[in-house]
């Protein structure tokens, strides 16, 4: 990772998952582990966000939700599957309901496993996103497309 | 007559950390009706009772939710246990009492936050999940897990805590306790706070009884029901009462659940004081057969499972009943006639957990 002109900014969403990373990556904005020191904000808006964190293992009622935010993200931009569901559907793969992993929908970057997954382990897989971000940045100056 | 306007709120919005999606009518700026839309966290976990058996399905139901998950699966081994009539170790029952107990602090202490944020105290929220962190690093050193614990099993507890911890948990709660009454004088005593939640979203008394209202929701209305006394656990040897309030309002319901911080955190003192030596888990054998309704008190409410063997490995059904779906109703009844800038704060006031409304 080089030197980053803009801090990257988050949207996350919640596609059918048990909570437990939800709060975590909620935590890693509050005094313990105080992501927004380093400029990272949470944002509602999708077209202010760089950075896709998304939770869960996706149910059929949510493709279509996961499809539009990723959809109006602008490019370049990265999506970090959090928790061992959004992996691969983890301990409810066996659900009627769920498609097991966010790479089913849309394509995904950074993985990071564990149930639940931990703070340190999201802000490490955030700092590996924003390096992902840098890369695809380079790309797109060099007029390649990147998604 | 003014014109109406549907205003959609959800599924994804700033101040749902889970997606559940209204349909506000609106009349200017006042809610006339809201229409719930749920169904983006259903996994059909319920199901999983036939691919995976009665021992396993423990963890499941602890992934049910990840705020209440110790409650959770605790509630699943209690159901289970009654079937199987299978006497749990004091030990175990003490120690799930405490862990029980940790997870309402953190729960209650997360919600407050987010319902600083929902008013706009940022500075609050702050600081709630600040202390909420060391009751989290007491949950890890003594389960491992920040939020999934993974400790209860049936027939006891997978995890012994030994006394020096539990000398030290002793102090470490008195000085969160010091913490939590700090910012509890600025929940009950701000000026500010009080303009934006007394007299907001008020449900009587009746209203709850009738809509079937449950937890803080409900005791704030002035209604005397808890199910930890039926006595599950080791409740029945802990001197407590439940924490109630009369008015109905925003207000009174943040109030029940300062109080229950403070309850729980007498609770903790009285189970290490109490907490006999012995073993913590006893050998299970046998398949269940029967059914049985077990009833437990979450951080949100009552939570019921109806579990139902029929002498195989797999149970024959697995139901759940969770506290936010008893509280939509009532929900739905507070909404109309209030501000449209009230509504999260009205939302999250019945401490929503859309996970384990549709599981």
């Amino acid at each position: 990772m080089t030197y980053l002109a803009k801090s990257p900014w988050i949207i996350h969403y919640d596609a059918t998952s048990c909570n437990g990373c939800d709060i975590e990556v909620l935590a890693c904005l509050t005094p313990m582990y105080d992501v927004e020191r380093f400029g990272v904000i949470n944002t509602g808006n999708p077209k202010h966000a760089d950075i896709f964190l998304i939770t869960g293992s996706v149910n059929e009622q949510n493709i279509k939700v996961v499809e539009n935010i990723y959809n109006q993200m602008p490019n370049p931009k990265v999506v970090v599957a959090i928790g061992i569901c959004a992996t691969s559907g983890g301990i409810f793969r066996e659900c009627y309901n769920v498609l097991g992993g966010v790479d089913k929908v849309i394509p995904v970057d950074v993985y990071v496993p564990g149930c639940a997954a931990r703070p340190e382990a999201i802000i490490d897989g955030v700092v590996k996103a924003i390096g992902v971000l840098e890369q695809k940045h380079t790309q797109m100056k060099k007029g390649a497309a990147v998604s | 007559m003014s014109n109406r306007t549907i205003i959609p709120f959800g599924p994804q919005h700033p101040v749902l950390p889970e997606p559940i999606h209204l349909d506000l009518v609106m009349e200017d700026e006042t809610v006339v009706e809201a229409i719930p839309r749920i169904g983006w966290v259903h996994r059909g976990l319920e199901k999983l009772v036939e691919k995976k058996d009665f021992l396993e399905m423990t963890y499941v139901a602890e992934r049910i939710c990840g705020i209440c998950s110790f409650i959770h699966g605790l509630t699943y081994c209690h159901g289970i246990e009654q079937i199987m009539n299978i006497e749990v170790p004091i030990r175990a029952h003490y120690l799930r009492t405490l862990w029980s107990e940790f997870s309402r602090i953190h729960s209650h202490l997360l919600w407050l936050g987010l319902v600083a944020d929902a008013f706009g105290f940022e500075s609050l929220f702050m600081h709630s999940w600040r202390i909420r962190e060391k009751v989290l690093d007491i949950i890890e050193a003594t389960t491992g897990g920040r939020v999934i614990f993974g400790s209860a099993k049936v027939g006891g507890t997978r995890r012994d805590i030994d006394n020096d911890m539990l000398k030290r948990i002793l102090i470490q709660v008195t000085e969160i306790d010091k913490e939590m009454k700090e910012i509890s004088q600025t929940f009950l005593n701000d000026f500010s706070v009080q303009q934006r939640l007394k007299d907001v979203g008020i449900l009587s008394k009746a209203d709850a009884n009738m809509l079937g209202a449950v937890g803080p929701m409900l005791r704030a209305s002035g209604v005397n029901q808890d199910m930890r006394k039926l006595n599950y656990a080791a409740y029945g040897q802990i001197n407590w009462e439940p924490v109630i309030a009369q008015e109905g309002d925003c207000y009174a319901r943040v109030q029940v659940r300062v109080g229950e911080l403070f309850q729980a955190s007498d609770i903790i003192r009285q189970v290490i004081e109490k907490i006999p030596e012995g073993p913590v888990d006893v050998k299970v054998t046998g398949m269940p057969q029967g059914e049985f309704f077990a009833r437990t008190e979450q951080p949100r409410g009552e939570v019921i499972y109806y579990l139902k063997g029929n002498g195989t490995k797999n149970l024959e059904r697995m139901r759940v009943r969770t506290p936010t779906f008893a509280n939509i109703p009532a929900i739905t009844k507070v909404l109309p006639g209030i501000q449209l800038a009230d509504v999260p704060m009205m939302l999250l006031t019945i401490d929503p957990c859309i996970s384990c409304t549709e599981r």
